[in-house]
């Protein structure tokens, strides 16, 4: 019985194999995808980032289901998902939570990058891929925190639209565009909805793909930023490098089950998480008429709001906040250390990045505050050091002292 | 352009726009959502006191019955008016226009989710806050919400609050008269300690309101993360088992 049964998969693998290569594909990609044998805790965030992505399409699949994409019924709607859906309110959590959880994941993973150096060549690719899924990210969070309509809902894309406007000759045309309306209101929703659920989304997987695809040609890098390629047996396997499946699928396989542990704690205990994740004045149905007292995003976005209001110049504070996220593109080419990873950096490099993610924290927690003199110089003087960490970076990697670079990575 | 300014001016100073308001110290009550005695009270005094003003338009009555352990009969008889129907929601007879007119030009929002945006403390504070104020067109006013063009809808529970002043002297030198507490003026039909009772059940209420799913996932998480507790341990045997041989 066994043996027929065997016999028969067999044939059709083959069959399959001979019009589609599946088989090609799951060993390029997993079974003789040879991965680092020496990867830490820092390699758990892109098969996460994977897993939140695949949580959020589907619990946004089934909220749209329910979900009314109009300014009279949005709020509603929402509501009516939270009480009336057979677990709609766990779809809803989840999808809110797991908004927070991809943030979490994703600045985790670029600063694992940062760590290793693994933007470095010939990872640059690699690098930008994933910075582009970063920005589809943050677009999909801004147009996705519009559809429950509520306070902060509304007047937090009114803040960020109007933005634009600050841009000289198109800008106030160019919010007018965006928006389709002279304030917010049902056409921007309408639209939002569409970019929130088809074109990003889109996007997103797309990306996701491609920045897979880029993995896997140039290989993964690991903590001691050594090329396992470099290193091979006779049968042209790296030394250092063990497959991906069964390996790493079984490792992963941990790392999603302590991970959803932490997040499901999260979704079925305190899903607001202290505001957070839920804020209280979006449970406020949104009011053209009446502006919250303060208005302020998510906290993934604080950091970069706390540059925004840092210049004390709408035009300046605008062309801050895009530069923060743009210089991240150049690391490949501001990185001018011969080695990789942190481990065989010199101090300058330990201290600059240990400032900048110190910044990065000081920053979104002042971009969440009330802006008073006080927070207004930390603001300054922490976008002060966060700039800096990219802008002298030619100088402190090239003149810092690196240590030697083992021939083989370090494992147990 | 006076949009961007504007929303600038949002941005970088709201302060600027609201002034610096001086916090009032809240209240705090512990929310136990498992008293489902309290949940009925708080039932009770919601659709007596609130629901003729108020609606609660996200919640269905049979909703709260089947969360609260009550019968569709005795939904009927204790929380609805007649000719309305178990599966309707909570909704208000007043016409909003009117409610406008009635309520010097702000319509009593809807409460479904107002413990969410405001928290129990709070809404336990506001109840417990109202005084006399012969300024306001109601009469009254409260300590958490200045101004506020609610009346005392419970006075005859409480009875009503005088302000008891303090002069206060600012670094200036200027003095203020500021309110240092609220003392009972006229007693209501409930003691002081009944009617923080009656609120505490209120505010029980508006919280399991806010949130009905609230009393599901408390009962449903702990059963997950015993299983993911579970699963984790074998996987990291599993992990464990695979990765022996690594050298």
């Amino acid at each position: 019985m066994m043996n027929a049964v065997a016999k028969l998969s067999r044939t059709t693998l083959s069959w399959i194999d001979a019009r589609f290569p599946l088989t090609k594909l799951w060993n390029e990609h997993a079974a003789k995808y040879y991965a680092p044998k020496n990867f830490n805790f820092w390699y758990f965030f892109g098969s996460l980032a994977l897993l939140v992505l695949v949580l959020q399409i589907l619990t946004g699949i089934w909220l749209t289901m329910n979900y009314k994409p109009s300014a009279e019924q949005a709020f509603a709607s929402v509501e009516y998902i939270m009480r009336d859906v057979e677990w709609g309110w766990l779809i809803r959590y989840i999808h809110a939570v797991g908004a927070s959880a991809f943030f979490v994941i994703v600045y985790l993973h670029m600063f694992r990058g940062l760590m290793y150096g693994s933007y470095k060549t010939p990872r640059e690719l690699l690098w930008i891929t994933g910075m582009f899924i970063y920005l589809t990210l943050m677009a999909e969070a801004f147009t996705g925190y519009l559809l429950p309509w509520g306070q902060m809902s509304y007047w937090g894309a009114q803040v960020i639209t109007s933005l634009f406007g600050v841009i000289p000759f198109v800008g106030d045309s160019l919010a007018l565009w965006i928006r389709g309306d002279y304030v917010i209101s049902d056409v921007t929703l309408n639209r939002f909805f569409a970019f929130h659920v088809i074109a990003l989304p889109l996007i997103l997987l797309i990306l996701a793909v491609v920045h897979v695809m880029a993995l896997h040609e140039v290989g993964s890098n690991n903590p001691d930023g050594i090329e396992i390629k470099a290193t091979k047996n006779a049968n042209g396997v790296p030394l250092d490098g063990i497959p991906f499946h069964p390996y790493y699928t079984v490792k992963d396989l941990f790392g999603a089950a302590v991970f959803l542990i932490i997040f499901l704690a999260i979704v079925f205990f305190t899903p607001e998480f202290g505001g957070w994740f839920i804020e209280p004045d979006n449970f406020v149905p949104a009011d053209p008429l009446q502006t919250p007292a303060h208005i302020k995003p998510l906290w993934y976005f604080t950091p970069f709001y706390a540059i925004l209001r840092a210049v004390p110049h709408p035009l300046g504070g605008f062309l801050a906040m895009g530069a923060a996220v743009f210089l991240f593109f150049l690391l490949p080419w501001l990185d001018r250390s011969v080695v990789n990873s942190i481990r065989y950096r010199g101090w300058m490099y330990r201290v600059a990045l240990f400032t900048f993610a110190v910044s990065f924290v000081a920053l979104g927690y002042l971009g969440m505050q009330l802006p008073t003199p006080t927070s207004a110089f930390f603001a300054r003087f922490f976008s002060v050091l966060y700039f800096a960490f990219f802008v002298f970076m030619p100088i402190y990697t090239r003149i810092d002292r690196t240590r030697p670079v083992p021939k083989r990575v370090v494992y147990k | 352009m006076r949009v961007v300014v504007l929303s600038w001016l949002l941005v970088s100073f709201p302060a600027l726009l609201y002034g610096a308001t001086e916090e009032i110290q809240l209240q705090h009550t512990n929310i136990d959502l498992h008293d489902k005695a309290s949940l009925k009270r708080g039932a009770r005094i919601f659709v007596n006191y609130c629901l003729t003003c108020h609606s609660a338009s996200y919640m269905r009555f049979n909703r709260v019955g089947r969360d609260l352990g009550l019968t569709d009969q005795e939904v009927k008889e204790n929380l609805m008016f007649v000719g309305e129907k178990v599966g309707d929601t909570m909704e208000v007879a007043m016409r909003s226009e009117d409610a406008k007119e009635w309520f010097y030009g702000v319509a009593p929002p809807d409460l479904s989710v107002v413990a969410r945006s405001r928290g129990p403390d709070w809404l336990f504070t506001y109840f417990l806050s109202f005084y006399l104020d012969p300024s306001r067109p109601t009469g009254v006013n409260n300590l958490v919400f200045e101004n506020v063009a609610m009346p005392h809808v419970l006075w005859d529970l409480q009875g009503w609050q005088k302000p008891k002043y303090k002069m206060e002297v600012y670094a200036d030198g200027t003095e203020m008269q500021v309110i240092e507490r609220l003392e009972l003026a006229t007693p209501g039909s409930q003691t002081e300690d009944e009617y923080r009772r009656t609120v505490r059940d209120l505010t029980h209420f508006l919280v399991y309101l806010g949130e009905p799913a609230r009393l599901e996932r408390e009962r449903v998480g702990p059963w997950v993360l015993l299983f993911l507790g579970v699963f984790v341990v074998v996987v990291y045997l599993l992990n464990k088992e695979y990765w022996k041989d690594v050298e």
